[in-house]
């Protein structure tokens, strides 16, 4: 027998879900809504972790910054899984045929030999900064407080691994596989990298995982993307490097999307409360010093004599941007 | 461009080899000790972790193109199942309190395992694991949206979904998963990864998954079959590394098999004792049945166990030890929780009630050296009461394990009419245990397992009434307030099926799409 | 020998995956459940991009196997051409 179930008009019985209920009222809820709020358990741990006796397996002691409620970090592009998933499926498959066409009709040869060399010099090393973001990443979505934050660094981290790659694919598509040998050997000894590897290194062993957000997400990503995929692409374009911005695509907008996402955080927590903010405003100077020092080789590589300039119209850009934040720096 | 027309095409191995391997680095301006801390604690040594086989090689790239493709699908099937109101399409409603148990039990633990697998995946040193572990985080947290996401329109329907993340942390039953995932997490990455990667993945899944989800089919629920194998298509990319990673501690030096196997005999028969509830909603929950418990424990756990098993036999592994114990209790241990569930039913978020005659008669045939011989009896006994007028509750609380914390209900292994317990000694106090194989885990690790958060003991102890409750009051009911606590709502969560607002919803809404009124 | 499977759920797209790994594997059993078809062979089961993409008559990448995957087990080769499970 058929049944023609469409026809029915029924009352349900709730809306959604009663901890919905109790943030938004009875009404039909998102599915970002359903899929991220309360979902990390918050009482009753029945073992104290063997990595770190002293803290409950999720812990707010676990950074200083502190939230009445930490839901009030929701994302504004209101990622779950599968919108995530199906936004980022678009982009690669963009990507992908960006490089397809690069390849089959070896656009890569007609660069001319300074622009390739540049990008293998700059570009390429670069992925090796990038692993160090999916780290931290990673590292917050383990131990930070709240669905609202963690599960979007996830997607971060995942973000940071696909332009690890995205950046690799480059290296080989310019030099083939020399050219990842070369980066790394650039990364690990070569002056000019150094400092940003140093830089990398001293976050990946930060405690605090909101301290790492501001390091990584706001601080390094806020200076580094405008010099690489604004400033250093616009003079790819400019002298005949089409082809680098084809393939870098992918990571001058996803700066711009997730730059939102990141300033959306760090308005909330920092409007807060009063320490919130000295502590967020103190962890912006603090890294800011060291990124600073550490893109000056790089930046002086690519732009030689402009190089200062380009710099400090990024910072002055980047410190309007945190004083919009509500930061004071 | 005859260069580029003869450069080959970079295999798959290849491509994967240079976009992921050689992304790490050897730190040097901070100790490798500082950057990874967490990875010797547990006594597992690693040498070289290049050796790491990578089975599933995806790039991020192809990573979203496949799995957008599987969202894009299985969201299509969810919106057609709301708007269809597909839910009246089951076979009836008492099929619906499977998928309670599976909301409040099992969500959420896709949750904690997305966050568990993050940490492995920035916790070890290797970038070949590290970035398998994340992509594996990344799918749980997929698990447990889609999971959600598919019940969500049954939430709008039918009781006992409405808190789930409130009930799984207090409800004396649900402390049997949530402390599981609990003590996986607590443990250092390694042992995480014996515990979930490898037992729970591995050996166990298929036994979660595979049955649960025919059942849906064969119940008329194509929402739940739709999340549950989408879910599974990730389930075999994780099944790999588990499998990857045993293998890969194994061959990386022999002192590790004796800790390795330590974990395995722990972690098979902690996931084994979680899984009495399957067996329970198998044999009992889906009106129309697929294959009994004990079938599904024979072809997933025996035969295909055994394989896996006899593979591992050239590391010295042994099959784990408890499985003795576990052919004995394929026999049983779905009716003694079902039995155990049906007299508790007064502290349940979903509805109970005994099978049919022609229901035990299917019992019969699928357990015939123990339904007839030890339950049908009383099983017809207590159906015979409830007809009469004499639903029975038992009001009180059951005794917890004090490790996998389920009721004691199961019985000793040489004798099914006797009630097994063990009891251990630790700084002065008695624990109690269900089973030789959860007195060995508390034994090995007392100071962890003295910790358990007791649901019953914390009851009786007067941690679970609401705020402001004062049990001296005249007539003060204690399981009222404990259910209040539990955010259960009484009367609508609970009690038996029959007379349940459920059924007569689910009567009234079918009746409304079948006849004309 | 023990045996190694493969399950796919039951759609248009994994009609002919089945058919190939069948013609493949003549060792292989067909279990066919609710919205799940299981293939259990002894030792081994080996499923060849060329056979599937005769049968589709378009390229085929071995990866789209995960769509519509429900559960394997023995241990993993894959590489461009071929998806190997095998008990060693």
């Amino acid at each position: 027998m058929h049944i023609d179930l469409r026809t029915v008009a029924i009352k349900p019985v709730r809306q959604t879900f009663d901890h919905i209920v109790r943030r938004f009222g009875d009404k039909p809820a998102s599915r970002y809504q359903e899929g991220t709020y309360d979902l990390q358990q918050t009482d009753i741990f029945h073992y104290r972790p063997l990595w770190e006796p002293e803290l409950q397996l999720f812990d707010k002691r676990r950074s200083k910054v502190e939230m009445k409620d930490w839901y009030a970090l929701k994302d504004p592009r209101q990622f779950y899984y599968g919108a995530y998933t199906i936004a980022r499926a678009r982009q690669q498959e963009a990507a992908e045929s960006s490089f397809e066409m690069i390849e089959e009709r070896g656009l890569a040869d007609l660069l001319p030999a300074e622009v390739k060399q540049l990008a293998l010099d700059i570009l390429v090393p670069m992925r090796h900064v990038e692993w160090g973001g999916n780290m931290g990443n990673s590292y917050i979505t383990a131990y930070g407080y709240g669905t609202a934050i963690t599960q979007p660094c996830l997607y971060h981290a995942m973000d940071h691994l696909a332009v690890a790659q995205y950046l690799s694919h480059v290296g080989l598509v310019l030099d083939g596989a020399e050219a990842l040998d070369a980066a790394k050997e650039a990364w690990m000894n070569g002056a000019l990298w150094q400092p940003m590897r140093r830089h990398v290194e001293n976050v990946l062993v930060v405690q605090d995982w909101f301290e790492i957000f501001v390091a990584q997400n706001l601080v390094l990503e806020g200076l580094s993307y405008p010099l690489l995929y604004d400033y250093l692409d616009a003079d790819f374009s400019a002298n005949g490097g089409t082809v680098i911005s084809m393939m870098t695509r992918f990571m001058s907008e996803w700066a711009d999307e997730t730059g939102k996402w990141v300033d959306a955080q760090i308005k909330v927590a920092a409007a807060e409360s009063a320490q919130n903010k000295a502590l967020i405003s103190d962890w912006v100077k603090q890294y800011r010093a060291p990124v600073l020092e550490a893109l000056t080789p790089i930046a002086a590589r690519a732009f030689g004599d402009k190089a200062d300039s380009v710099l400090s119209e990024i910072t002055d850009q980047f410190n309007a941007r945190c004083t919009k934040l509500g930061l004071v720096l | 461009m005859d260069m580029h027309a003869a450069k080959k095409k970079m295999s798959l191995k290849e491509k994967y080899a240079h976009m992921t391997r050689g992304l790490d680095w050897e730190t040097s301006y901070q100790s490798p000790e500082k950057v990874f801390p967490q990875a010797s604690f547990e006594g597992i040594k690693i040498h070289d972790w290049d050796k790491w086989e990578d089975p599933f090689r995806l790039t991020m790239d192809s990573y979203w193109k496949y799995q957008a493709e599987k969202e894009r699908k299985l969201y299509a099937v969810l919106d057609a199942f709301a708007q269809n109101n597909g839910h009246l399409g089951v076979t009836d409603a008492r099929y619906i309190n499977a998928l309670k148990l599976f909301l409040t039990g099992i969500s959420p633990l896709e949750y904690v395992a997305h966050r568990g697998f993050a940490a492995a995946g920035r916790n070890f040193p290797g970038v070949g694991p590290r970035v398998a572990c994340l992509m594996q985080s990344l799918d749980e947290i997929r698990h447990a949206q889609t999971q959600i996401h598919a019940l969500s329109n049954y939430n709008k329907h039918y009781d006992g979904f409405h808190d789930f993340k409130h009930m799984l942390e207090r409800v004396w039953y649900l402390s049997v998963p949530k402390s599981f995932f609990d003590d996986a997490f607590s443990s250092g990455p390694f042992e995480w990864m014996i515990a979930i990667g490898f037992s729970f993945e591995y050996v166990l899944t298929n036994l979660l998954f595979v049955p649960f989800m025919s059942g849906a089919a064969y119940n008329g629920d194509m929402a739940t079959v739709t999340f549950g194998f989408s879910a599974q298509s990730d389930e075999a990319r994780h099944m790999t590394l588990g499998l990857e990673c045993i293998k890969f501690m194994l061959e990386q030096d022999p002192a590790n098999l004796p800790i390795v196997q330590k974990w395995i005999d722990k972690w098979a028969w902690r996931g084994i004792r979680v899984l009495t509830l399957v067996g329970m909603m198998m044999d009992y929950m889906l009106p129309k049945r697929v294959m009994s418990w004990k079938e599904a424990w024979e072809i997933y756990f025996e035969q295909n166990g055994g394989a896996l098993f006899g593979d591992l036999a050239r590391y010295g592994i042994t099959v784990p030890k408890c499985i003795t114990q576990c052919t004995i209790d394929k026999e049983h241990i779905s009716h003694q929780a079902w039995a155990t569930f049906y007299q508790y039913g007064g502290a349940a978020a979903f509805h109970t009630w005994m099978p049919s005659d022609e229901e035990m008669d299917w019992l019969s045939a699928k357990y015939p050296n123990t339904f007839d011989k030890y339950y049908r009896d009383r099983f017809t006994y207590w159906r015979e009461q409830a007809e009469k007028g004499n639903r029975f509750y038992t009001n009180t609380l059951p005794m917890l394990c004090q490790v996998c914390q389920i009721p004691m209900l199961f019985t000793e292994p040489d004798d099914p009419s006797q009630i097994c317990y063990r009891e251990s000694d630790y700084e002065g106090e008695k624990y109690h245990t269900c089973s030789d194989g959860c007195k060995a885990i508390f034994d090995d690790e007392p100071q962890k397992y003295i910790q358990s958060w007791l649901p019953v003991h914390q009851v009786y102890q007067g941690n679970c009434f609401p705020e402001g409750t004062d049990p001296t009051v005249a007539g003060f009911n204690p399981l009222a307030k404990v259910l209040e606590w539990y955010h259960l709502e009484h009367g609508k969560d609970n009690l038996d099926f029959e007379g349940s607002r459920d059924q007569k919803n689910f009567d009234l809404w079918r009746g409304m799409a079948t006849k004309n009124t | 020998m023990s045996t190694v499977f493969i399950a796919f759920q039951t759609n248009d797209d994994t009609r002919p995956i089945i058919e190939a790994i069948l013609a493949d594997n003549p060792h292989a059993v067909l279990d066919e459940q609710p919205a799940m078809v299981k293939i259990n062979a002894e030792g081994q089961l080996v499923i060849k991009r060329a056979t599937i993409e005769e049968l589709i008559g378009r390229d085929f990448d071995l990866q789209e196997l995960q769509i519509n995957l429900i559960t394997l087990s023995g241990h993993l080769d894959e590489d461009d051409d071929q998806f190997t499970l095998a008990w060693k």
